[in-house]
């Protein structure tokens, strides 16, 4: 099988044969249509430009977008182009090609914004968006002050649902994980307190690092990336669906049969899975201080006991409220304002889930500095 | 058209946009109770965002939707809820809610907006969902129906709270043209039973003329509308090409030449 020749003949009356012969096919390498630039410019002044394709054995796309940039160089130089010699299939797609002239302005702008109009951009995108987060605040309050005077609706069964999502169904995982915590906590105190021969000091260190904090964390950061990312996408696609569009032509506001569910349940199950993952991080200290202290369960169980004051479970119980409420916002609110097409739900869950992260850390540091302040 | 001429959606000066782009301005027209009016006009020239003013999901930039004698966007919200109580939708994709099944998608505004018994509700359901041929899928979810039968089912939504005014959105499209048929039918049967005022958007010919009895065309080129009337007339008379090569599916092969504006047709 040949490979694509291109063979130019000038001669002395102005015309410019284009021989083209073998096999012009993408797969092979095709000749470079610069090579007429250099003719044209060089030499006699040419006027008119004819094909001979007689000796082309096979043509795909390769041939023609060869041709489209050599008609193009032609009429740029006001060279008459003779399309006769061309096969007649390449000349009904050529001519398919060029009917319909470009759309004015439908070309998309190749240069790049100045780097201080990105700046800009990007601040009045931030303003935007802030903005955006607090109207939903707003809303979704507006949304449960219709809760209580007896307006909002949705149904009992959804909230059943989504209350059986967030809370049992998160049950292996919290319990695996705040495990492990636990375990982690009392291996890296115990190395230093087995230093002073004060092993049993473990059981403070545990308890008070899981009951305070770590427990409503760590659940946190779990319900962000299981339950809050779930809210992210299902809202989202229902956006995607219209289903959003559907229910506000009903007359049912999506905020109340929506968002007001998904905000209670969460708020509501938050806290307890925070005792939950509480008491399966005491567990995890427990065996270590067992198994690897040679600490009795008893003596383990008296210590946490001593050292965990119902001052520390509150803190933690309010933290996993707030913690909560924040995830299951953050989730709805990225479903809510999610655009209508399949990567704007995963831009739509992957933003809810780190919208969820930051605001839980922020909320940890904010509620610390609170209770240092307090002196609690 | 013998019927009565008793105006029940007018619109007035409407300009839609995004941000600063301007999609549409100056659309005026009136669709009378008991019409079936066609909103038709080449893809991407704004049909669907049209018909989201007129179910009151999108505010005009500027001018005015009134229903009867209210203009929606200046209604206080209540009245506004009241009203969109009165108008059914069908989308594009059906739009069903998924997370319920047939029945719960057709009884939601049911068990919202009347006193009636569980039992009373799930009767009308499978009523509603009987007479668009989906008697008997009651407790199917919308994922496991295909894409005709969703939009049936849709219908059956918007049926649902009997409305004055049925809106369609691009009904036939993606459907075999029986079934498209058959819906087009459904759509001419709920006029003549129940007297509904009926919104088309679409572009379809073949429902176009099949169903409608007045229309407006509105053109991406011009930013406005060009053409309004009984679609079979502006076949007839219209002589903008833009309308011409749109209602011969391109065979009047009439095309508008640069700088020039053909003067629109407007027909009473």
């Amino acid at each position: 099988m040949a490979g694509p020749e291109l063979h130019l003949e000038k001669n002395t009356e102005g015309r410019l044969r284009i021989v083209l012969t073998g096999e012009w096919r993408l797969t092979n390498s095709l000749p470079p249509p610069q090579a007429l630039e250099g003719v044209l410019s060089g030499g006699p002044d040419v006027t008119l430009a004819e094909f001979d394709a007689g000796g082309v054995t096979g043509w795909d796309s390769g041939l023609l977008t060869f041709l489209l940039a050599v008609i193009d160089t032609c009429t740029l130089k006001g060279v008459t182009v003779n399309r006769e010699g061309l096969p007649p299939g390449v000349n009904r797609l050529l001519a398919l090609a060029t009917a319909v002239p470009e759309r004015q302005g439908a070309r998309r702008g190749g240069a790049r914004a100045a780097f201080l109009e990105r700046v800009g951009s990007a601040v009045i995108d931030l303003w935007r968006s802030l903005c955006d987060m607090v109207a939903f605040i707003g809303e979704t309050f507006t949304s449960l002050v219709r809760l209580f005077t007896g307006r909002a609706r949705f149904r009992g069964s959804d909230m059943l649902l989504i209350l059986r999502e967030c809370s049992s169904d998160a049950l292996p995982i919290v319990s695996l994980i705040s495990l492990l915590v636990g375990l982690i906590l009392a291996f890296v105190g115990a190395i230093q307190l087995k230093l002073f021969g004060a092993q049993i000091f473990v059981a403070d260190l545990v308890g008070i690092g899981m009951v305070r904090a770590m427990g409503a964390i760590m659940t946190g950061i779990i319900i962000a990336g299981r339950t809050g990312a779930a809210f992210a996408a299902s809202i989202g696609t229902m956006q995607v669906n219209e289903e959003i569009d559907a229910l506000q032509t009903t007359g049912v506001s999506p905020m109340d049969f929506l968002v007001l569910p998904r905000v209670l349940a969460l708020s509501l199950m938050m806290p307890l899975l925070t005792v939950y993952a509480d008491l399966m991080g005491i567990l995890g200290g427990m065996v270590v201080g067992v198994f690897g202290l040679d600490l009795s369960a008893m003596e383990y169980y008296q210590e946490t006991k001593k050292a965990v004051g119902l001052t520390n479970v509150w803190i933690g119980l309010f933290s996993g409220f707030v913690y909560g409420v924040l995830v299951a916002m953050a989730g709805c609110m990225r479903g809510m304002r999610c655009g209508r097409s399949a990567s704007a739900v995963g831009d739509a869950t992957t933003s809810a889930v780190v919208t969820s992260i930051v605001s839980i850390v922020v909320a940890t540091a904010v509620i610390t500095v609170l209770c240092n302040v307090l002196g609690i | 058209m013998t019927m009565g001429r008793e105006p029940h959606i007018i619109v007035r000066d409407l300009t839609m946009a995004y941000g600063s782009y301007v999609l549409q301005r100056d659309l005026s027209f009136t669709v009378n109770r008991g019409d079936i009016f066609i909103i038709m006009g080449g893809s991407g020239c704004g049909k669907s965002t049209l018909l989201r003013h007129l179910i009151g999901l999108k505010a005009p930039a500027r001018g005015s939707v009134l229903y009867g004698n209210v203009n929606f966007w200046e209604a206080e919200p209540e009245e506004r809820d009241r009203m969109m109580r009165r108008f059914g939708v069908m989308y594009q994709s059906g739009a069903l809610w998924s997370s319920l099944t047939l029945a719960e998608n057709v009884a939601l505004s049911l068990e919202l907006y009347t006193a009636l018994k569980p039992a009373q509700i799930r009767e009308i359901a499978s009523l509603k969902l009987a007479m668009v041929g989906l008697a008997g899928f009651e407790d199917y979810y919308p994922s496991e129906i295909s894409g005709g039968m969703k939009k049936r089912a849709g219908i059956a939504r918007a049926m649902a709270l009997d409305p004055e005014i049925l809106f369609f959105d691009e009904p036939s499209a993606g459907l075999d043209p029986v079934s498209a048929r058959l819906l087009d039918d459904l759509i001419l049967e709920l006029k003549e039973s129940l007297g509904t005022t009926v919104v088309v958007v679409t572009h379809e010919l073949a429902s176009i003329f099949a169903i409608g009895n007045n229309s407006v065309f509105i053109d991406p080129a011009e930013k406005t509308m060009i053409a309004t009337g009984h679609p079979q007339r502006l076949l007839e008379e219209c002589g903008h090409p833009t309308v011409r090569n749109f209602l011969t599916r391109g065979e009047a092969k009439a095309e508008v030449k640069p700088g020039e504006k053909p003067a629109p047709c407007f027909l009473a």
